[in-house]
């Protein structure tokens, strides 16, 4: 960034644009309002100033076609400004389907990211240019807030679930990342680099140094964490299987504990995901007993995006075997032999 | 000179010598036990003048710190953590040891009955409890700070506050939990006060405007500090009994923190300008001597405004992953707050128009205080209109626009208001010429100080940064300079004015030609029992006429 003297950051994003515009419409009325104001005060206070201590003026008790019209004027200009606002927010929250898919995992005091392809890289995300890029954020500790100046978007990290923020660069450069949620001490140094790259250039970067997907850590995972014991995908599975579930609307029977309407659905999304690992007994699949054990405290945030990256990617028949030499976990083990008793 | 004292020449030092036998409430005590166990309310007052302006330069002095701090990019001159200390302590002690208490409590203790045509508040003994809940809550406040203080932010936002911070938040939330029920003691006394001490004649239609502000901001104390008061108290559960309330890792929700906070917060905020927007009123009559334009739409948009401020908490929480219609709503709400603020603005202009207008120091805080708060005012649209708030929320805009309604506004009206009642809390009179620099100083610190703060908002830089980008330094060193002007500013009044309280000029009983009860009906300062005989109230307020005697004006 050069030095000269600026009152908007630079325009990056294709939302940019679309803010500033709204902006110049706000300043300009507001400035308006606010200089007639000054004009009239400074006026009033010399026209009318007091000209002798004999000098009582004519009380004045209302005028009602005045009143109406500084009622009516100020609320016209506030529900152009309420609509426009509205507008330019249902573009700055819907992302565009096509958009690619980056994960940010906030924490004291840096910003974490995964690429679907394996890439990951700290206080910094490089992304090609003109491309709808959709972040899911979420924090391992406290709240902190993604913020991008140059693209006029910001997304609080919040513990415990997941949010999300879309952007398009439109131009090949490097702007700053903060940290706009205060989060401790080194709150000031959580801040980071955007590297806007020609898509060329960007296919180039995520292919170096990227060793597996991460999907692929996330099928790791899926063995290591033993979730492959029950969601195996075939005649013996105690869970249910986990193909082509993601983004569909799939049939629940419990939610956190009590029994839900027939025909319940949800919307298998990576909030839902999520929850379920590390909360099963919250919306239980219809047909499944609820077995399974939590996670919490198994898997990091991190290691969480993995497994649910590998369960986006999970097709019909992909589910591998089960290897005869991974345990089954044993909570669940237990779990099993306390139902037996009864 | 007036034509009071030129008339009545001959018998004035008669009249001296009879007033100095006949005792105020100042002079009528002076034992030490006469003032802290005091019932009466304009004494309390006083109290609550003394204790606030120590707070006020404690808070002015930590503003201090973060703003040399931030004359330079890096973090130079104090540590991360300190700095996130200072700014945490500024806003704790400016907001609720502070602006909270400050008119409420200093104008609204001493002016409220004298207005209203009362010997003394409903409820004097619980008035006196209300100041030692804050002389006590001030106190733990204190112990926080010299024991370490708390670097959470005045927000206290969760799970930091709850769980990672290792600074003294349980021991400021106590202390905050007892200036909340000194506040909600406060806001029942003067409901109830209201509501049945007013004189014979007096109508809720004759009530000067100050008292509708006052009556609305103590609705706004009584209903909403009960829940920043049950807030603290679960935070406090959280941190101390690791009981899951807002930490996720404990089963907890930590926006849920947010909506009960600002629950409470928002509505503090018109804590903090409803009694300055009628004090402002009161001023810019008396000053035009012109009756208020419109009245009955003044009195009840300070009710409309408490009532909506009840309804807009969310608009704090737009970047948190609320739902959209949730944002859409609360937008949308918070518009509608605009229009009653923009009305009062339009009718102040009304009521100088063909007024006859005076420039002592209370017009002169009166005018500047409509210029700031009507910029406060229309930047708080840009942050109400959603596209706008996600790039804006929680960077200097935010800072530089809450500074503009709480120091342009609350403050200026705090200052109007103490150089407008000071003849008759003291019987004494400022000088005119030191108040009016004052007046102007503070204004042009203050905007050198926070409009650079907007454009630096708007380039990006967040709030409650140590460190920031060298190419913002410009604009942080202009405001670390306003500031210096702005701490000058506010060391005047400090020394004039306590002259003045032993130096100054009589006052006489109304010197600016007001036309309440407060200055029509008692002496300067008022006796112990404030009236001689129970007034009784004929019409309405701000009825400016030529009066035969006691019209005395500079």
């Amino acid at each position: 960034m050069n030095n000269e003297f600026r009152f908007f950051p630079e325009q990056a994003s294709t939302l940019a644009p679309e803010v500033d515009a709204l902006t110049l419409f706000v300043v300009a009325t507001t400035v308006g309002v606010t200089l007639l104001v000054f004009f009239l005060l400074l006026l009033f206070a010399v026209l009318f100033r007091r000209r002798s201590d004999d000098h009582y003026p004519k009380p004045i008790h209302g005028n009602v076609p005045l009143e109406i019209i500084w009622c009516v004027i100020p609320t016209v200009i506030c529900v152009v400004m309420f609509v426009w606002g509205v507008k330019v927010y249902s573009n700055i929250v819907v992302a565009p389907v096509d958009s690619m898919d980056i994960y940010v995992v906030g924490r004291q005091w840096m910003w974490k990211i995964q690429h679907p392809s394996g890439q990951r890289e700290i206080n910094a995300l490089h992304v090609p240019v003109g491309r709808p890029v959709k972040l899911t954020i979420t924090s391992e500790d406290v709240i902190h807030s993604f913020f991008v100046p140059a693209f006029r978007v910001k997304q609080d990290a919040v513990p415990g679930r997941y949010t999300s923020m879309w952007f398009q660069a439109t131009k090949p450069g490097v702007y700053q990342i903060y940290c706009a949620e205060y989060c401790g001490t080194e709150h000031s140094r959580m801040i980071g680099k955007v590297t806007v790259m020609e898509e060329g250039d960007f296919q180039k970067w995520l292919s170096e140094g990227a060793e597996n997907g991460q999907a692929l850590q996330g099928r790791k995972l899926f063995t290591k964490l033993q979730c492959i014991t029950c969601h195996s995908g075939n005649a013996q599975a105690k869970a249910p299987n986990l193909e082509g579930i993601y983004r569909k609307h799939i049939p629940i029977s419990h939610q956190s504990g009590v029994k839900t309407p027939e025909g319940t659905k949800i919307f298998a999304d990576d909030s839902y995901l999520r929850e379920s690992i590390l909360y099963p007994n919250a919306k239980v699949a219809a047909g499944w007993e609820s077995i399974m054990p939590t996670y919490q405290g198994l898997a990091t945030e991190e290691e969480l995006l993995q497994v649910i990256a590998y369960i986006r990617s999970l097709q019909q028949g992909q589910t591998p075997p089960r290897l005869e030499t991974t345990p089954t976990p044993a909570s669940i083990q237990e779990k099993s032999s306390q139902k037996g008793e009864k | 000179m007036s034509q009071l004292e030129l008339k009545s020449g001959v018998t004035h030092a008669e009249q001296a010598h009879e007033v100095h036998e006949k005792p105020n409430y100042l002079n009528h005590d002076h034992s030490v036990m006469s003032w802290l166990y005091t019932l009466d309310h304009k004494r309390i007052g006083i109290l609550y003048l003394v204790s606030i302006t120590a707070m006020f330069i404690l808070g002015g002095i930590m503003a201090a710190l973060v703003r040399v701090e931030l004359s330079t990019p890096k973090g130079d001159f104090l540590t991360a953590d300190t700095y996130n200390k200072s700014f945490t302590a500024h806003g704790v002690i400016m907001l609720f040891f502070f602006l909270i208490p400050s008119i409420p409590a200093v104008m609204g203790n001493f002016a409220l009955p004298l207005m209203i045509g009362a010997r003394d508040v409903a409820f004097p003994r619980l008035n006196l409890l209300s100041y030692y809940l804050y002389a006590l809550g001030a106190g733990i406040g204190m112990v926080a700070l010299l024991y370490g203080g708390v670097d959470t932010g005045w927000t206290f936002y969760t799970p930091y506050s709850s769980t990672y911070s290792n600074s003294y938040v349980t021991v400021m939330a106590v202390g905050l939990f007892c200036i909340g029920f000194s506040s909600i003691l406060t806001g029942l006394n003067f409901v109830v006060t209201v509501h049945r001490m007013r004189c014979p004649g007096l109508t809720w239609f004759r009530l000067p405007l100050f008292i509708w502000a006052i009556y609305a901001t103590s609705v706004v104390q009584l209903l909403g500090t009960p829940v920043i008061a049950i807030t603290l108290a679960l935070l406090g559960v959280e941190r101390t009994l690791g009981v899951g309330i807002f930490d996720p890792r404990l089963g907890g929700d930590p926006v849920l923190f947010q909506h009960m906070f600002w629950f409470y917060s928002h509505p503090a905020v018109y804590i903090m300008i409803l009694p300055s927007l009628g004090l402002i009123s009161e001023v810019i009559a008396t000053f035009s001597r012109k009756n208020v334009f419109g009245y009955k739409i003044i009195a009840l948009s300070s009710v409309t405004i408490a009532v909506f401020g009840f309804i807009v908490w969310a608009h704090h929480m737009f970047t948190t992953g609320i739902s959209p219609y949730a944002a859409m709503v609360f937008s949308f709400l918070t518009f509608s707050v605009a229009i009653p603020s923009g009305i009062k603005v339009f009718t102040w202009l009304a009521t100088m128009y063909k007024g006859a207008i005076s420039f002592e120091t209370p017009m002169i805080y009166g005018i500047a205080f409509i210029g700031l708060f009507t910029i406060g005012g229309v930047t708080g649209l840009y942050l109400s209109t959603l596209g706008m708030d996600i790039h804006l929320h929680d960077t200097y805009f935010v800072v530089a626009h809450f500074h503009y309604i709480m120091v342009g506004g609350a403050i200026l009206g705090f200052m109007a208001g103490l150089h407008f009642w000071w003849p008759k809390i003291t019987g004494r009179m400022y000088s005119d010429f030191w108040g009016k620099l004052g007046a102007g100083i503070i204004f042009i610190g203050f905007n050198f100080t926070f409009f650079p703060q907007f454009i630096l908002g708007y380039l990006g830089m967040p709030r409650r940064y140590h460190e920031y980008p060298e190419e913002l330094q410009l604009l942080n060193v202009m405001s670390s300079a306003g500031a210096t002007i702005l701490a000058i500013g506010y060391t005047l009044p400090l020394i004039y004015l306590t002259h003045s309280f032993f130096w100054g000029e009589k006052a006489g009983k109304n010197p600016w030609g007001a036309t309440t009860l407060d200055w029509t009906a008692t002496d300067s300062p008022p006796s112990p029992h404030n009236f001689d005989q129970i007034p009784v109230v004929t019409e309405e307020p701000y009825h400016f006429e030529r009066k035969e005697a006691g019209v005395v004006s500079h």
